[in-house]
């Protein structure tokens, strides 16, 4: 059922999600047979842990909550699944900017739908931190005092409906590259929940092709509306995958525990390579005019992001990131009477359960 | 939050005939609560016809630190399974 709800406009997605989804399933199978195949109990008495350790992520094994792990580990875990958490949540904000004003009742029922999916990819993802024991209200705390970031696309401004649109195809779209090999992850509650969320994304990103095609086999206004925000967001979302290798600081130790799969400039090159077919049927332009075919490397050359805006960006000076986060704070701050009310309902419930006892 | 909305351990049945499974956890006051955010959280395309949410407190778990015999005694028992029997050729139905 996942994604399915959707035809693609002439099949020209079914090529790339399918495979992505492929992709997914393919995760799945795998940590099935792994968790099949078994592994012999927990470490001897007298066994070093940190080889025991080694040897279940060498072999393909799940790290899970109770066993040993790293600090390192732990800590780095905690950073990456926080961070992802936290981009679900902030990444509410720039489309629920477009649900009063979506053009149908369709479009908008649809895209409710898709920002309640990001919610609840939050969720599912602070529950995975959350096994590594640290605490809800701490996660929370975090992102509101700044001290953790968020994915710096979401502090770009969704301009006009087509953003929406170029949200899904571009956003979605290499987010759902970028969290593909996450669902082979090493720690048994991120990889699981990575695959619930691929999952779901694969419907983002159609909803959002779907929105461009319509706008770009439309008007002349709707199609220059559809190539303004592709020309907006198309660098932005080449940034989503992170500084280039060379710059990376966390990889290398990511790659060896096995929580990072590949490169940053691998999967940025992979993004493009899907998008420059899905473009031309479009009949949009990716803003670039060095893309072109590379024979010898069997991929697309093509023109990097601008990294020292990414780098502005996530040091809080994109373009809306004090809005992002003031929004954030009031969102929280007004829930409370929510979360009080809810607790003192619970609490009266709980008393006359026990008067009815007694 | 934590406080007055603890952790609940979410179990769905994904169809009439499958055992309940593990999804996730979330927060939640009280069990009624628990349920209502389960079916939106982890069932919204249909996932389930049946939910059961634990306190998470309430799980008592087996060996905390991986590293005792809990699971030893089973381990040199190989006579409990079928495979360990020899059986002469020929016979049938066995
Ligand atoms: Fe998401
Ligand atoms: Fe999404």
């Amino acid at each position: 059922m996942y994604g399915n709800d959707f035809s693609a406009p002439d099949g020209a997605t079914d090529e790339a999600p399918g495979g992505l989804l492929g992709e997914v399933e393919a995760a799945e199978a795998e940590l099935r047979a792994a968790a099949a195949r078994g592994r012999r109990g927990g470490p001897a008495p007298d066994e070093d842990l940190a080889a025991y350790f080694a040897e279940v992520v060498d072999a393909e094994q799940k790290i899970e909550p109770r066993d040993w792990m790293p600090d390192a580990y732990r800590r780095t875990l905690i950073r990456q699944i926080a961070q992802h958490a936290h981009s679900e949540i902030i990444g509410m904000q720039p489309e629920g900017n477009w649900i009063s004003r979506a053009p149908s009742l369709k479009r908008k029922a649809i895209l409710l739908a898709k920002v309640q999916d990001e919610a609840g990819h939050g969720l599912y993802l602070y529950a995975a931190a959350e096994t590594l024991g640290i605490s809800r209200d701490e996660l929370v705390q975090l992102l509101l005092d700044g001290r953790q970031k968020y994915s710096s696309i979401f502090n770009y401004p969704t301009l006009s409906w087509a953003d929406v649109g170029a949200i899904g195809w571009l956003v979605d779209g290499a987010a759902i590259v970028n969290q593909v090999p996450l669902c082979r992850c090493s720690y048994g509650p991120y990889a699981r929940a990575m695959i619930r969320v691929c999952k779901e994304e694969s419907f983002h990103q159609r909803q959002g092709y779907e929105i461009l095609h319509t706008l770009a086999h439309g008007t002349p206004a709707q199609q220059a509306m559809a190539q303004d925000a592709v020309d907006r967001w198309w660098y932005p979302s080449l940034a989503m995958f992170g500084p280039p290798d060379g710059d990376s600081t966390h990889s290398a130790q990511s790659m060896a525990w096995k929580i990072k799969r590949f490169s940053n400039d691998d999967l940025r090159q992979r993004f493009v390579d899907m998008c420059v077919q899905q473009a031309e049927i479009l009949g949009l332009r990716i803003p670039d005019a060095d893309l072109r075919w590379n024979d010898e490397r069997q991929a697309y050359d093509y023109t990097q992001p601008d990294y020292d805006e990414l780098m502005q960006v996530i040091s809080g000076d994109g373009p809306c990131n004090r809005e992002r986060m003031a929004h954030r704070r009031a969102a929280h701050a007004d829930g409370s009477w929510v979360r009080e009310a809810a607790a003192a309902y619970a609490a009266k419930r709980a008393e006359q359960r026990e008067k009815v006892a007694a | 939050m934590t406080d007055h909305s603890p952790l609940w351990e979410v179990f769905v049945r994904a169809r009439r005939g499958l055992s309940h499974t593990h999804v996730g956890s979330l927060h939640a006051p009280d069990a009624e609560l628990a349920l209502r955010n389960a079916r939106d959280l982890y069932t919204r395309r249909q996932e389930g016809v049946s939910i059961w949410v634990v306190p998470a407190g309430a799980i008592t778990a087996s060996s905390p630190d991986e590293k005792d015999a809990f699971f030893d005694p089973a381990a040199d028992k190989v006579y409990r399974h079928p495979t360990f029997y020899e059986v002469p050729d020929g016979v049938a139905h066995l």
